[in-house]
């Protein structure tokens, strides 16, 4: 298979949370693969993927549920993951069934539809890489101004055991932004979890986890932070003391060094009113 | 150099043969060989939360070795891993410590033990049952629920007004069409069920 973007059509699984509380980076994420022709057909009728709460209270659901989406996909099409933590629920689940014929026939009975082993999931960075490749970033090299950001990745540099082959794409952020003209700053907290659900069930917990991340981009020299996750950033900004640096999605500065996005009400939607610094860069009038 | 082909099923350490039931039917369960843990507490350095923790990782997997059923299932650190896997990207025996975590509290909650952290309990319950009801996860309703049952009304009220001032929270849940096709894979029989 060849990954021209011109010709590819992925399905596209956008998951609950770019769906509701991160609509801005749905939305920037959309901007920025229209602009590189990449074409998206949303999974039709996509469940969630089960998240962190049905792993932890119910294994044979947890397993179900990314299962139902993978049925849903057409065979000639790659899906295309926009969150990282449901990317990794949907490809270790695809795994785990790939590896057990009985899994096959459960699947089989449950759906009505064979296995497909050969269905690539493929998470945004995967599909950045790609266009990365083919120089689409050259043209803009100088667009964001020089802005000093600390590339976060949260958890989605760690994984089980079984997917440790599994390319991390770390690296990425720093490499794109940098060719687009911003300036990533060397941290010590870019893999560090931003403690997920303990954020509504144990605000304390995270928001100290939190803090070391906020405090250690700032120390660090950083204007902002770029996330790669949508939860990752409402944690960031929900759970950090006032007056902190503004947390960006990676897909919003994307989009704004392509030229779009300025008057698109995204930053808008920020906890942390990324809108001042954006002004001071002169990346928005 | 040792050939770690040969070494690596065998447990380096042997539970007590009293307990050995539970250590086993967690082995089973997670898939997870817990005895090829020497006990290098390499994931609990690691570990964001550890510091929350009232056993670290490290003690929970010798507490699981060791069959101290009681013990690790009514622990606090069994519900505060939130599965983020660093501590299995730093194990060099590469145990995957999130799925003996889902296996310790998921027996917990089977086999009915006091659950140590009734509020990371609950939430779970609540994202579950949104999906249940919607197919997808309604962030609305699940912290309205949540607030009913831990009875805080007012923690995080300014939190939430914020992200509602913003939009963040739809009033309106985002539905799968075919909800029955999502309803058919809740067990009967299991704890998750509303």
């Amino acid at each position: 298979m060849t990954y021209d973007n011109n010709t590819i059509t992925y399905s596209y699984f956008p998951g609950c949370s770019l769906a509701t509380t991160a609509k801005e980076n749905n939305r920037s994420m959309l901007s920025f693969c229209r602009q590189h022709s990449v074409s998206l057909v949303e999974l039709k009728d996509w469940n969630c993927c089960g998240s962190s709460s049905a792993h932890s209270i119910d294994s044979e659901l947890a397993h179900h549920l990314p299962a139902r989406n993978l049925a849903l996909a057409p065979p000639d099409r790659p899906i295309l993951v926009a969150c990282p933590s449901c990317y990794l629920r949907l490809k270790s689940t695809h795994m785990d069934i790939a590896a057990d014929p009985d899994a096959q026939k459960e699947f089989g009975r449950m759906w009505g539809r064979e296995f497909n082993p050969d269905l690539q999931i493929i998470n945004f960075f995967d599909m950045l890489a790609r266009v990365a490749d083919t120089g689409a970033f050259e043209k803009n090299k100088e667009s964001l101004n020089g802005l000093r950001f600390a590339p976060y990745y949260g958890c989605m540099l760690m994984r089980p055991p079984k997917m440790r082959r599994e390319p991390t794409f770390s690296g990425l952020m720093e490499k794109v932004l940098s060719s687009l003209g911003a300036d990533p700053v060397q941290w010590a907290h870019k893999a560090r979890c931003c403690g997920t659900f303990l954020s509504v069930s144990r605000p304390l917990v995270s928001a100290r986890s939190v803090k070391t991340i906020m405090d250690g981009a700032e120390k660090a020299g950083a204007e902002c932070i770029v996330t790669a996750c949508a939860m990752c950033h409402l944690n960031l900004e929900i759970r950090s003391q006032p007056g902190k640096i503004p947390v960006l999605h990676f897909s919003e500065l994307l989009s704004l060094a392509g030229g779009i996005g300025q008057g698109r009400g995204w930053f808008r939607r920020h906890l942390i009113d990324p809108r001042p610094l954006l002004r001071s860069r002169r990346l928005i009038a | 150099m040792m050939d770690a082909a040969v070494k690596i099923n065998q447990p380096v350490i042997r539970p007590d043969v009293d307990n050995r039931g539970f250590t086993q039917r967690v082995i089973s369960r997670s898939r997870v060989n817990t005895g090829l843990c020497w006990q290098c507490k390499c994931c609990s350095s690691g570990c964001p939360f550890s510091d929350a923790m009232d056993y670290l990782p490290n003690q929970v997997i010798r507490m699981v070795q060791l069959g101290m059923k009681k013990e690790v299932l009514s622990c606090s650190a069994i519900w505060l891993c939130v599965g983020c896997h660093t501590c299995s990207m730093e194990c060099p025996t590469a145990i995957d410590m999130a799925a003996v975590m889902d296996a310790l509290r998921q027996t917990a909650i089977e086999e009915k033990f006091v659950i140590a952290e009734p509020d990371i309990l609950n939430f779970h319950k609540e994202v579950v049952n949104s999906i249940y009801r919607y197919g997808r996860t309604h962030k609305l309703e699940i912290m309205l629920r949540y607030k009913l049952t831990t009875r805080r009304f007012l923690a995080d009220m300014d939190v939430g007004l914020r992200m509602f001032s913003k939009r963040k929270l739809d009033l309106r849940p985002s539905k799968v069409h075919h909800i029955a096709s999502v309803r058919r894979m809740f067990g009967q029989q299991r704890g998750a069920r509303p």
